[in-house]
């Protein structure tokens, strides 16, 4: 009875503990970026790619972000911007993770050479710094978004195929896993029921944090020039025009505090996960 | 150890071979055609010269045979000549070292010259206002688009408050000092022209806050955990216990130790500063190997972008070995093992 009755009600009705400022913040911040990239074409003021106006107008209350170089409402282009970066992160971090997942998978469940032989090239892979890497391989591709995703991703794949490479390691000697290949299980069947369920949460936490990176990484490819092609707006080819005006500001302001928030919220989430899972960061 | 380093070592051809593979096979996947790089646009169709210009660049021969050609030429230091500039890509990228280095060593010291001191004070004054301005300024500068944030501050202290210098290494109208390391401060320095030692450090200021912020979190958060870890540990107590003051306790006895993890963020805050280099250097026209990169990148300068990208990757290669290997050495318990 007394340790029942003891318990205070706001015990009872404690937040989760992952619920702080900062990870509640930034989920909305990229909520909004989510429903702005889905709902735009609804309510954008403007069109984002006809000429609405004179050119290079400052910011006024027609045009909260003034216009650019061409008489394009930075504002509407800036909030339609969410509609190139957004699905082009989740569509990276898919595709490294789909591709990653399966050769560390695959390295980890069969070891020996098969594993050296994969190990070995994640090593090749990382031993650039991405950007670079990924400007060879956009480059070469030729210029798009498209192209510039599929670079992104073939950079991006490694350290996932890393992590999930030890994890399958390490989950491969459980009882139930060998249980189930002694009952006659086939590998495949291992690997996806038996093993991967178990193996993939970290991963999952890991791509969740890179989801800042991505976004950031594919502004920096447009900002070169290797990414999205005008007229379609996105934030990091917006932010390259404008550094060809520099004294109209304002066209680089409105894409530069979308990624910004963007890659903050983000991180915020990201760093609230790692606040919970760091045993050092406890207190 | 030992071994370890060695063993490190004896791998270290092999991802470096490995590192020009990967160019090498990426270059050839090339959907555009590198001829339209190097012959004008209204002689693509004359055929004579377009195949005389293949036969010159070597683009006749077959995939095997170029991969063989270029790794043979590598070994010489022979990286080829830039489409571009028609120079020879290792001096291309010699002539512009010394500016990327300049710029990222600088930018370093920002990064570690507030990171360190700012992760110490979150951690000694954990979740304080203190705590939450640090990891909020460290997670903005790890947010922000380095070349967005250029543009910003070169607008702010350049175009409107006429306080910094605008783009570029020395004032456009100086002659660069003429030096031994081609870092423009310290020849001149050595020249003994503090003017244009003054005028260079000015122009570096900016270029060098940008990209040593981008790098300043990934430093103050791994200060601030490590930190952290080490004032829980018994001997903290220890110390507390016998009567130390809190400066002692945390300068003398913890500082040390929670400085070790602290070496091995230096190889992943060097990815980022690569990285940020640049697109730094892109927004402040600094005549780095990052603005070459982009320009070659471009214009579809294959040899030039191949070149870059196998040095960079060199180079990377190279200082998280250093890094890993003087891991080893600065902290006693994995040097004993």
């Amino acid at each position: 009875m007394g340790a029942l009755t003891t318990r205070s009600p706001q015990a009872r009705i404690r937040k989760p503990k992952w619920m702080t400022l900062p990870v509640v913040l930034g989920g909305a911040v990229i909520l909004f970026w989510v429903l702005t990239a889905l709902t735009v074409q609804w309510w954008a003021p403007h069109d984002p790619i006809s000429i609405v106006d004179t050119r290079l107008l400052g910011p006024s209350w027609d045009h909260p972000l003034g216009t650019d170089a061409l008489g394009r409402d930075v504002l509407s282009r800036t909030l339609y911007g969410a509609r190139a970066s957004m699905p082009v992160a989740a569509g990276v971090i898919v595709s490294a993770l789909l591709l990653g997942g399966v050769v560390g998978a695959v390295a980890g469940f069969f070891g020996g050479w098969v594993d050296s032989f994969l190990m070995r090239l994640t090593d090749m892979v990382m031993a650039f710094p991405p950007i670079l890497l990924a400007m060879v391989i956009a480059a070469t591709l030729g210029v798009g978004i498209r192209n510039a995703a599929i670079a992104m991703t073939l950079v991006w794949w490694p350290g996932y195929a890393r992590l999930l490479r030890g994890q399958f390691m390490a989950v491969k000697s459980y009882d139930h896993v060998i249980a189930a290949e002694s009952l006659g299980a086939s590998q495949f069947r291992l690997m996806t029921k038996h093993i991967l369920p178990i193996a993939f949460t970290p991963l999952l936490v890991v791509s969740t944090m890179d989801f800042g990176g991505v976004v950031l990484l594919a502004a920096s490819l447009s900002f070169i020039g290797l990414g999205a092609v005008p007229p379609f707006p996105e934030w990091g080819s917006m932010i390259s025009e404008g550094s060809r005006r520099f004294y109209d500001y304002w066209i680089a302001l409105g894409p530069g505090i979308a990624i910004l928030t963007v890659v903050l919220g983000a991180n915020f989430i990201g760093d609230g996960i790692r606040d919970l899972l760091d045993p050092r960061t406890k207190s | 150890m030992g071994t370890y380093i060695a063993r490190r070592l004896a791998l270290m051809p092999l991802l470096l071979l490995g590192v020009v593979t990967v160019v090498f096979v990426v270059s050839r996947t090339a959907s555009v055609d590198p001829i339209a790089s190097i012959v004008p646009e209204r002689l693509l169709g004359n055929e004579e010269i377009v195949s005389a210009a293949r036969a010159r660049w070597g683009l006749d021969k077959s995939a095997p045979e170029q991969y063989a050609l270029y790794i043979k030429n590598l070994a010489q230091g022979d990286m080829g000549t830039s489409f571009r500039t028609k120079q020879p890509v290792g001096s291309d990228i010699a002539d512009k070292l010394p500016a990327t280095l300049e710029l990222t060593l600088a930018a370093l010291a920002v990064a570690i010259v507030i990171g360190i001191p700012a992760g110490i004070a979150a951690a000694i004054k954990r979740d304080t206002w203190i705590d939450h301005t640090v990891r909020l300024f460290a997670l903005v500068g790890s947010s922000l688009p380095v070349f967005w944030t250029g543009l910003i501050l070169l607008y702010i202290f350049f175009t409107q408050l006429g306080i910094a210098p605008g783009p570029g290494r020395i004032d456009l109208r100086a002659t660069p000092p003429n030096g031994v390391t081609g870092l423009y401060t310290v020849d001149a320095v050595l020249a003994g022209d503090f003017g244009q030692a003054w005028d260079a450090l000015r122009h570096l200021m900016l270029p060098a806050f940008v990209l040593g912020w981008a790098v300043l979190g990934i430093i103050a958060r791994m200060v601030r955990a490590s930190m952290l870890e080490v004032l829980n540990q018994d001997y903290i107590r220890t110390a507390r216990a016998k009567g130390l003051t809190g400066r002692q306790v945390i300068f003398t006895h913890a500082l040390r130790n929670a400085l070790i993890p602290t070496v091995t963020i230096l190889g992943l805050s060097l990815a980022a500063l690569l990285t940020g280099a640049v697109l730094t250097e892109t927004v402040f026209a600094w005549p780095g190997l990052g603005s070459y990169a982009v320009e070659s990148t471009r214009g579809l300068d294959l040899p030039a972008v191949m070149g870059v990208a196998i040095f960079g990757g060199a180079m990377f290669v190279i200082a998280n070995l250093a890094i890993d290997i003087s891991y080893g050495i600065i902290d006693p318990r994995i040097r004993v093992s």
